[in-house]
């Protein structure tokens, strides 16, 4: 079933009788040639790239839930590629270029909305660092523009500019950056992959990994034993709990990110706005929710929902920034189980055990990642080698100290990021 | 169990391996853990936290001078 405009308005005339679940419901086969763990945007786009770049077939993605429940539908749909080190860099640029080229290749509205992201800063230090991270991004071949006050009061006039704390002094603004609409990322590629022959296996959950003499064989699942050839572990937020089943301890904590939301209101913010003393970024959605997010509640959890003094801390940031925000009611909040790794930045790389594969340590980058990521994945289990745009995503930095990629540059250790 | 780890420090000379695994590696429970906490806004006490990283229901604190004193 192709999507279109004709087949739109031929369903409107017809009462809508023809259209067809977007994914078939299959019973799992006894063997794969490639088993992914986990149905989320990157395990789907993995698949989707393996079918559809490495020209793979016998391959089932297996969710332990359903197709979109997990953290694909649980952040705040911001793409962007503004990184300033090399590794994260060529990667999440990697990823936008695919953002951008996504709906055409889907044949699937994702709503990909390119409004442009305004990270604003509040001081000469953070506007020489924003200069240097701009010119990072303008090497790296991506956009970058540095704004002054002014313009910046054109682009956002109800921010308190002149806040006696935190004055804003401008902003760096990297116009390719956007939103999405995560649910239907997932379900666009989880179509595009059932489409290609992937199996989507919901509620499927791994509960052992097979390996013999240091080779995966396969997977027991609650819907029975799969044995695959290459197994690939995409399962961010319970990470340590999978590669555990294959005897490996991960350099990953899992933590809460909160976001919030608040009830719909008339157009106000065209852009995704950060502020630069405070954890705390907004952004508008088509419904008209402010959709606007905060920093780790920082210790580790898998509750996805966090607690009171990062909520408060976010209100409080948000009312700094921007006090009109204040004449607006939160209708709800929410955590994601996010899995952070020492540096803050993911890995993408082969393990000790022949055959199985890891994808990890998203941190707070996941959804931006979804295509890069599967595309880089897909890359590494079809040919052994890695994508060029993730070879530098590797498990052993973290023993050897190098490459190490501390965007933040506080430290590549557990709980700094 | 959990990150109270960081109580267990290796021997200087333990090799890279083991200081990896120590510094950066993580068992990462989701249910019963016993993490390290700081009462930075309280006494300065370095406490071991024995609670559920799922429900966050805590079970119960002890000092971690105690807790590294039972374990040698």
């Amino acid at each position: 079933m192709r999507f279109s405009g004709f087949r739109i308005l031929k369903e409107g005339l017809t009462g809508n009788k023809g259209w067809r679940p977007h994914w078939r419901d299959p019973e799992p086969k006894a063997e794969y040639d490639i088993v992914i763990i986990g149905g989320g945007g990157h395990g789907l786009s993995t698949a989707y790239y393996l079918a559809k770049e490495h020209g793979l077939r016998n391959i089932a993605v297996l969710e332990k839930g359903y197709i979109g429940g997990g953290n694909v539908g649980r952040n705040t749909t911001i793409v962007r590629a503004n990184y300033n080190l090399p590794g994260n860099s060529e990667f999440y640029s990697h990823s936008l270029k695919l953002w951008e080229g996504l709906e055409q290749d889907l044949n699937y509205n994702v709503m990909m909305s390119q409004r442009g992201v305004l990270n604003l800063f509040h001081s000469d230090g953070q506007r020489d660092y924003a200069a240097r991270r701009a010119n990072s991004m303008i090497n790296q071949g991506d956009d970058a523009q540095l704004l002054d006050r002014e313009a910046v009061r054109r682009m956002v006039p109800f921010l308190d500019f002149d806040n006696v704390r935190f004055p804003i002094f401008g902003g760096l603004f990297h116009a390719r950056g956007g939103t999405a609409r995560h649910d239907a990322v997932a379900w666009g590629y989880a179509r595009g992959a059932d489409q290609r022959g992937v199996d989507l296996l919901q509620n499927c959950e791994v509960t052992g990994i097979d390996v013999e003499n240091g080779r995966v064989r396969g997977v027991q699942t609650s819907r029975g034993p799969i044995r695959a050839k290459k197994v690939a572990m995409v399962v961010a937020g319970r990470t340590s709990q999978v590669a555990a089943m294959a005897g490996m301890r991960l350099p990953i904590e899992s933590h809460i990110l909160q976001a919030f939301v608040t009830e719909g209101l008339k157009p106000l913010i065209d852009n995704v706005v950060t502020f630069g003393m405070g954890h705390f970024y907004i952004s508008q959605s088509d419904k008209g929710g402010l959709v606007f997010g905060g920093d780790l509640d920082f210790y580790a959890s898998y509750a996805a929902r966090g607690n009171l003094p990062m909520a408060e801390h976010v209100m409080e940031a948000a009312m700094t920034l921007m006090p009109a925000i204040g004449k607006a009611r939160v209708l709800r909040s929410w955590g994601g189980i996010m899995d952070m790794s020492p540096d803050g930045s993911p890995i993408i790389d082969k393990t000790d055990i022949e055959g199985l594969y890891l994808n990890c340590g998203w941190c707070y980058g996941g959804f931006k990642a979804v295509p890069g990521s599967g595309n880089c994945f897909a890359h590494l289990i079809a040919q052994d080698r890695p994508h060029p745009a993730a070879a530098r995503l590797r498990l052993d930095r973290f023993r050897t100290g190098r490459g190490l990629m501390d965007e933040e540059g506080t430290g590549a250790q557990h709980n700094l990021h | 169990m959990g990150h109270a780890l960081a109580l267990e420090r290796p021997a200087p000379d333990a090799g890279a391996q083991v200081w990896d695994d120590y510094v950066h590696n993580r068992e990462n429970p989701a249910g019963e853990t016993r993490d390290l906490w700081y009462h930075g806004l309280g006494c300065g006490a370095w406490l071991v936290v024995h609670r559920n990283t799922v429900t966050h229901e805590i079970y119960g604190a002890a000092l971690a001078r105690d807790v590294k004193g039972a374990g040698q």
